[in-house]
């Protein structure tokens, strides 16, 4: 039995604190009317930030079968919506012939029925996965091409899908689709539109704490307040990348697996390779004064 | 819970202030709207504001615009205030105090008052003499002519041979499939179908080809002083693709960079470029290259770029500012895109050198040099972008020559 949807903000806020994703109210919001008013929630943010986890959390938390849709470029129908089984169908053709079925239009019926259908993310997720409504995650939607999104219209707006040879096939229960994008190209505002649209931002140094205290136990507190003080100093520059939440947790991860109690100049400089991923911003920071960084970021983390 | 009294009345206020000031909300927003601050659970005017926020706000720069009219419509207006407010040129943000007018503050305080910000005249074409000689032969003429030189007529006349220009027709492959006669790859659905036509007595293969689209083309154009006329007709030219349905993006930098897009897809050209002119703050200013594409690099080129994009750089290079930062920049931008083009009206001359640092500096990073003073030269530049890489000249023998 799925767990109903939460009744008001606070339900979600703390649904989601249950699952360990510690989300801002301005978040908690948005998931809320999702849910409430069964429209999609398009995520859009930089990457690390915690879009897809919100997926998972959900599904997760509301016990329902999570159906994942990565995107890519090129992804077209066959590989997201359905596909017609095409050798069956074919060996069905050659069978009706030997054995002298004259009925063509039987034939062409027989054929185009729901046993030769394939279905593929999109039409599970309208059918449901065993009788129950899943949570759809298309995930990072910018990668597919413009021709895709204007598929996804109807399936966004009014949780249906067409095959034009059978007729539309309509979700019975609405499923929870949540649709994330790294904003490498704009989205139409035609899909924008049909969806309550949230700008999944880096986290303020609390909420990064928090979320580093129960992701990754095994460090320090010490150490623990460094690291978010140190990355929140980061994002405060110029960087092509800022680090994201999961920079931030694989660094901690990194940090505590090497047994370090806090931070340290040298050790920061080495360990860099975890935080940033382009060489411009790891030399911008290993140029500047990595001490003086280190040293400020103690500082924030014994006043904060 | 069903919200009584003014709040649904006042939502559709706010859905029309926020039109006014430019966010794309529509009547179904706003009984989205309504229906949301229904759903109940709104305790606080943080709840409220993010609800609404849900619903109204569709792109991330359009949340500045909505806070400023949020906190100035959902507060208690004040009469006094209010008036202050339509006196002073630009209205102080809700809550906390700024030297400087936030983003969009005043977009919004034009929609609560209707009192638009002064605009600056658009500076006209400048009228220059022209010799009676080039009244004679006009057409050929003009194929050549400097746009500098040109008089507001023949600009006129200019703008309607660019729309008229044969547009370059590259293609880049992609990895979706269109049908096709070539027996590239089998197109099983459609061999099925065709048989089915025929009784499925027949069946005669279908084939399916990847498809080739235009890749999208990014403008930079420089719109400073000694560049603002030949970006002025350069942008007909982009307005001229953006027609032709190709994903262009176009952005002008001065001394900054602003993203002109949107106001290029307006059908008509006339009000394509007046909303360009409106929204660009800079033209004929000085020019920071450097530190503006190192602001395209940070803000835009991860968001514009993908596909296989062409970037089209309009400037004449000469860069003021020192030129480390600069080789850092275009190094960048050339290595993120597919292609990089420079097209600088300095070509015209016929003694042309690469003897500025700025110049040199960029010839580096760029894959092709060329004109762009005349239509021959965007007719030239048309032909540029539909012939294959193999037959574009170096950019780098202008090093050399210098």
């Amino acid at each position: 039995m799925a767990q109903n949807i939460p009744k008001d903000i606070d339900e979600t806020l703390a649904l989601l604190n249950g699952a360990d994703y510690v989300a801002d109210r301005a978040l908690a919001t948005v998931l809320f009317l999702s849910l409430k008013l069964k429209r999609p929630l398009f995520l859009e943010g930089e990457a690390g930030v915690g879009k897809t986890e919100i997926a998972k959390v959900l599904a997760a938390t509301l016990d329902r079968p999570l159906i994942r849709l990565q995107c890519y470029e090129g992804l077209d129908v066959s590989s997201a919506v359905y596909e017609w089984n095409y050798a069956r169908q074919m060996t069905e053709i050659r069978l009706s012939e030997a054995s002298g079925a004259a009925d063509k239009q039987a034939l062409s019926e027989d054929i185009y029925s729901a046993d030769f259908l394939i279905e593929r993310p999109i039409l599970s997720a309208m059918r449901g996965v065993n009788g129950r409504s899943p949570v759809l995650l298309i995930d990072e939607l910018d990668r597919a091409d413009e021709a895709f999104e204007a598929y996804l219209l109807e399936v966004l707006a009014d949780n249906q899908v067409t095959i034009p040879e059978i007729g539309t096939i309509r979700a019975d229960e609405p499923p929870i689709v949540i649709i994330t994008t790294n904003r490498t190209r704009e989205i139409h505002d035609a899909l924008k539109r049909r969806c309550l649209y949230h700008w999944v931002d880096y986290p303020s140094a609390d909420v990064e704490l928090e979320i580093l205290k129960r992701k990754v136990p095994g460090a320090g507190e010490r150490l623990t307040s460094e690291i978010v003080a140190f990355v929140q100093k980061l994002r405060e520059g110029e960087l092509f990348k800022n680090p994201g939440v999961a920079e931030t947790l694989d660094w901690a991860t990194a940090l505590s697996e090497l047994d370090q109690m806090a931070l340290d100049p040298e050790m920061v400089s080495d360990t860099l390779g975890v935080l940033l991923k382009y060489q411009d911003d790891i030399q911008q920071v290993q140029g500047g004064d990595t001490a003086k960084l280190v040293e400020e970021a103690r500082a924030l983390a014994r006043a904060g | 819970m069903v919200v009584s009294g003014l709040l649904p009345d006042n939502i559709a206020h706010f859905a029309r202030a926020l039109r006014r000031a430019g966010l794309p909300v529509g009547p179904a927003a706003v009984v989205d709207a309504v229906r949301a601050v229904e759903a109940g659970g709104i305790g606080s005017k943080d709840d409220l504001y993010w609800t609404l926020h849900a619903v109204f706000v569709k792109r991330h720069d359009h949340t500045a615009v909505f806070h400023e009219a949020f906190h100035l419509f959902f507060r208690k207006r004040d009469l006094i205030e209010k008036m202050l407010q339509i006196l002073s040129p630009v209205v102080e943000g809700a809550q906390k105090e700024k030297e400087k007018p936030k983003a969009g503050a005043s977009r919004v305080s034009d929609a609560f008052f209707n009192q638009p910000e002064q605009k600056r005249d658009d500076d006209v074409v400048p009228e220059i003499e022209v010799d009676a000689r080039f009244t004679m032969s006009s057409k050929d003429m003009l194929r050549t002519k400097d746009f500098a030189q040109m008089s507001a007529l023949e600009i006129a006349e200019a703008k309607r041979r660019i729309a008229a220009l044969s547009l370059p027709v590259d293609k880049i492959k992609t990895r979706r499939f269109s049908p096709s006669h070539r027996p590239h790859r089998l197109d099983f659905r459609r061999t099925l179908q065709s048989s089915l036509r025929s009784g499925g007595d027949l069946l005669l293969p279908q084939f399916v080809a990847p498809k080739e689209v235009p890749p999208p083309i990014v403008a930079l154009c420089d719109i400073s002083g000694s560049m603002s006329q030949y970006s002025r007709i350069f942008l007909h030219f982009l307005h001229a693709l953006t027609e032709k349905n190709r994903r262009v993006h176009t952005f002008l930098f001065g001394t900054r960079l602003t993203n002109v897009t949107r106001q290029l897809r307006m059908k008509d050209p006339d009000e394509a470029l007046d909303g360009v002119s409106d929204a660009v703050l800079d033209w004929s200013g000085g020019t920071r290259i450097a530190s503006t594409v190192r602001e395209f690099n940070r803000l835009w080129s991860r968001r514009v770029l993908g596909q296989g994009a062409v970037v089209l750089l309009i400037t004449d290079g000469l860069e003021r500012d020192g030129t480390t930062d600069l080789a850092y920049e275009m190094d960048r931008l050339h290595r993120s895109c597919r292609h990089l083009l420079w097209l600088n009206p300095l070509l015209r001359y016929e003694g042309f050198q690469a003897r500025a640092s700025g110049i040199r500096v960029m010839l580096d990073h760029v894959d092709d040099f060329r004109a762009i003073h005349s239509i021959d030269a965007m007719a030239d530049l048309c032909s540029v972008l539909s012939e294959p890489r193999q037959s574009r000249h170096d950019p780098k023998k202008w090093l050399v020559a210098a």
